[in-house]
């Protein structure tokens, strides 16, 4: 008896200390899942998501992108202030507390359509770094329209409730007709290199030539980083999830959502490619009715059918989802910010991972200024947005190196990035681009988009040998023909040596024999 | 800059006295004709491939292929010959460094020759540092120039100290019933040297013996293998006793050691026994290098060898014969006495050889010449040479 008491008491006592857990306490404690480990990292992180915002903002309204970011120093040891500037078409008053001010607050979650962001997390994750390190604000100066003025916000996070704060809502004037500008200071460093703010927004240039970038680093000269097209991506098309991707908890979720009447209208219009017969093949190897009542459903029959989906052959799902970038424009990319001799570029057709379509594109810049004695640099992109970390974990860098590169000419060590003079871009486009961590750094090894990336880079690879080659042939000319120089005055001595030739028969023989070597090397 | 280039500057300066000297000996006057020929050989070559420049034609020059594969040996003149097979270097973009240099050597070796002077192998590498682009890196790469172009010159009969270039090392120690005329190096008076008055050292052969003079009654020349038993056989006046020549080669005789005992057996027709180790490394590299010269300076043999040369010991039937200490064959060796018994033309063409060195290997064992030391320290003397020399019909080709 005494004991069972003294258990009770430990179970209450327990449950007095048992509490819901915030997603942003969560965050606070946990805040290397979303990319913020260290100051030089938390700087990137915020530039890209404030970045990212921007360009998603302005696509789906339609507007070429105009953007600038700044970074300036702010008070204080290793504090910076970010500053993005969009010509966006603005947040409505109401939205701009949540969708700043609240993590997991978004648009794109609930939707399946190709999209730099997607779980609405990024830029209220990087207001609340700033708000942790540095206890100040973020502050919006947003504009919808020429005719109405700008509202200026400053928010806070309460991170017990994942709530905003509204520290100040003021209405100001602002020159722009539309747009959005972010301010958020926070603890960071600034850091040329491969993993550098720099190294992001050139990147991101690469990928989106449409965009125009103005930039304005702490130090050092402002960049511009011009566009090359004026034309906008097409603007990716909503899709409905495809039964190959979907798993039992979800066919629960969508059942609870959706409006359908009836399982076999469930299935054609909450789905992607299921026509009528597939339906009714589906319920039968399911052994469901047509006609059940959704809200009767449950966990069984959300089995039933995620079993009975794998027997059905299904059409692959749509990809008006995705919007690629080009092979035309990812070649204007390149041109406008690397210097190379060649420009290679292979965007595949669409293919399908777990009932998600993706599409990969491939571009290789060769020769030029690139360093020829160093691993190759691989840019990676997922939805035109650059990966600068997590390099070994991708899809992309394994792809790279699981390629055999010696076949065209470069050097390779086993299991290694080949070794040249060549930059690699791979960008992967999908409506649900599968991430190894929330901080969207690298893509997980499914064999399907393994494959279509070692093809991709395959088709760009066989150009790359008949061009090495020659340059490889190029510096050996080089190199035979500094030989020449160098040791044919010293047969032109030897002889005069010891023939006693004048200075002038001896030039003449140094050029007769320079003369008779070059022709030689010519048949 | 080394000593030497500003030697080989005073051309002008070293030729007036060399006529001068010419004019007061006849071994100087020959010696002149002699490098007369050799720098006529060098500007001829010169000339060809000025020539073929001219004419708008890639210069070649002709080497003889150094290798025992181009090699052939006849027993009646006694010494490996140089085979027929020649390699053409044409001046291409691959070989115009070597070339260069080859060309580059051909003029120090004139100059050296106009300036009367002469350049070691090493001393040739560092002169080559003023060339700028065209010097050697190491002397591994002037030597290999060095030998082409010698071999070059050979086909035309001219060796290479004719080409002023020396040796690094020097010949063996000689001792015995021997006197010698050579001259002072720097005056050119002549000097006589008496090997029977060298007390405890030795009379060193100099690198190069062609002017040397010889005196002598010995009834033979013993060329030995080591130092030390050497020193024994000098120590207990074993020279005075059997009235003959010790020469110590000090493992594979140096090409003036060699060229010192043929001309001194050739000039005085005295015969030559060689008393080496019993290892295939005695037999196949020192002794046959001493009769009939080597693979890979088949150009030079002809004057470099010793055809008359004879096997006293000691020999493996002496293993077994004198009971001698040996050690077991080590797997080089194996292979250095199978190398021989089918590929070196020398120990094919003489049988007793085939046998000796198959029942060496059969016996699996090596003996040193000290090993006669088992019987006393005077065996050697006292018993093994005396009863050898009473036998020598039984000594190997």
């Amino acid at each position: 008896m005494a004991q069972e008491t003294s258990i009770a008491a430990k179970a209450r006592a327990m449950a007095s200390k048992q509490r819901e857990i915030s997603i942003s306490e969560f965050f606070t404690k946990n805040r290397h899942l979303l990319g913020f480990d260290s100051p030089r990292r938390a700087l990137l992180t915020t530039v890209k998501e404030a970045v990212d915002n921007s360009l998603d903002a302005c696509e789906e309204a339609g507007i070429v992108p105009e953007l600038d970011v700044t970074i300036e120093r702010a008070n204080g040891e290793d504090r910076l202030r970010v500053i993005v500037t969009d010509n966006g078409p603005g947040v409505v008053k109401a939205q701009v507390p949540n969708i700043f001010a609240k993590l997991l607050y978004g648009s794109k979650f609930h939707t399946l359509k190709q999209s730099r962001g997607q779980q609405g997390l990024g830029i209220s994750a990087a207001g609340m770094y700033g708000q942790m390190t540095t206890g100040h604000p973020v502050k919006i100066v947003s504009k919808i329209s020429r005719r109405q003025k700008a509202h200026y916000f400053e928010l806070r996070l309460d991170t017990a409730k994942n709530r905003p704060e509204i520290l100040c809502d003021e209405q100001v004037d602002w020159e722009q007709a539309h747009g959005t500008r972010v301010t958020i200071e926070l603890e960071a460093r600034y850091q040329k290199g491969r993993q550098s703010v720099d190294e992001y927004l050139r990147q991101t240039a690469i990928a989106n030539p449409h965009v125009r970038l103005t930039y304005k680093p702490p130090s050092g000269e402002p960049m511009v980083f011009d566009r090359g097209t004026k034309a906008l991506p097409v603007e990716p098309k909503v899709i409905k999830p495809h039964p190959y991707g979907v798993e039992v908890g979800m066919i629960v979720n969508l059942l609870k959502g959706s409006k359908s009447k009836g399982l076999r209208a469930f299935l054609m219009n909450d789905l992607s490619r299921v026509s009528a017969r597939v339906a009714d093949e589906i319920l039968k190897e399911a052994a469901l009715s047509p006609r059940a009542r959704l809200s009767r459903l449950g966990n069984v029959e959300a089995e039933k059918i995620f079993r009975a989906i794998r027997k059905v052959r299904i059409m692959a799902p749509p990809t008006n989802c995705i919007s690629p970038i080009g092979e035309d424009l990812i070649l204007r990319g390149l041109k406008k910010e690397i210097d190379a001799d060649l420009f290679l570029t292979k965007s595949r057709s669409p293919a399908v991972y777990r009932g998600n379509p993706f599409l990969i594109e491939a571009g290789i810049a060769l020769g030029g200024g690139i360093p020829a004695d160093q691993p190759v640099k691989v840019m990676r992109l997922a939805n035109r947005v650059p990966m600068l970390y997590q390099n070994g974990a991708c899809a992309i860098t394994k792809s790279v190196t699981a390629t055999d590169w010696k076949k065209y000419g470069l050097q390779q060590p086993k299991g290694a990035l080949p070794v040249g003079p060549m930059i690699i871009m791979v960008h992967v486009a999908s409506a649900w681009v599968p991430f190894t961590s929330e901080s969207k750094d690298a893509i997980a090894s499914y064999p399907e988009i393994i494959k279509e990336i070692k093809l991709a880079l395959q088709e760009c690879g066989r150009h790359i040998g008949r061009y090495i080659k020659r340059r490889k042939r190029e510096a050996e000319e080089l190199k035979k023909r500094e030989y020449i120089d160098k040791y044919i005055p010293h047969i032109g001595i030897a002889l005069q040596e010891i023939l006693d030739l004048s200075e002038k028969q001896k030039d003449r023989t140094i050029a007769q024999l320079r003369d008779i070597l070059e022709r030689s090397r010519k048949l | 800059m080394s000593p030497k280039k500003k030697a080989v500057k005073k051309k002008a300066a070293g030729k007036a006295p060399a006529r001068k000297a010419g004019a007061k000996a006849t071994a100087t006057t020959a010696r002149r004709t002699e490098d007369r020929e050799t720098t006529n050989r060098i500007r001829g070559t010169a000339r060809e491939v000025y020539g073929k420049i001219g004419n708008g034609v890639k210069p070649h020059l002709t080497f003889p292929m150094r290798a025992l594969s181009n090699v052939r040996y006849d027993e009646r003149k006694g010494y490996f010959e140089l085979g027929r097979t020649r390699k053409n270097r044409t001046l291409t973009v691959n070989t115009v460094r070597t070339f260069a240099q080859t060309l580059r050597m051909m003029g120090l070796s004139k100059e050296m020759v106009e300036a009367e002077t002469f350049a070691t192998k090493r001393e040739a590498y560092y002169v080559s540092k003023n060339w700028e682009e065209a010097k050697f890196n190491d002397q591994t790469e002037s030597d290999t120039v060095m030998d082409d172009m010698e071999a070059l010159f050979s086909l035309h009969g001219i060796n290479r100290e004719q080409l002023r270039f020396y040796p690094e090392e020097h010949g063996g120690a000689v001792a015995g019933e021997l006197v010698i005329r050579d001259r002072n190096p720097a005056t050119g008076k002549l000097s006589v040297i008496d090997c029977t008055q060298m007390g405890t050292g030795a009379y060193t052969i100099p690198h190069s013996v062609e002017h040397l003079e010889f005196e002598t009654k010995a009834r033979f020349i013993l060329v030995i293998e080591t130092g030390g038993m050497f020193a024994r056989l000098h120590s207990h006046g074993y020279w005075e006793e059997a009235g003959c020549i010790i020469v110590s080669m000090g493992g594979v005789p140096t090409r003036a050691t060699r060229r010192f005992v043929r001309r001194l057996s050739d000039d005085k027709k005295i015969p030559v026994y060689a008393f080496v180790d019993c290892d295939p490394y005695g037999i196949s590299n020192i002794y046959r290098t001493l009769k009939v010269g080597s693979g890979n300076a088949a150009h030079i043999n002809k004057f470099f060898c010793v055809p008359k040369a004879r096997f006293l010991g000691v020999t493996p039937q002496d293993i077994v014969d004198y009971e001698l200490p040996t050690h077991p064959l080590k797997d080089v060796d194996v292979k250095r006495a199978n190398d021989a018994l089918k590929n070196d033309p020398f120990f094919k063409t003489h049988k007793p050889w085939t046998r000796a060195l198959e029942m060496l290997i059969k016996m699996g064992v090596r003996a040193e010449q000290q090993a006669l030391a088992k019987w006393g320290l005077n065996y050697v003397i006292e018993e093994y040479l005396p009863r050898k020399l009473k036998k020598k019909t039984s000594f190997l080709p």
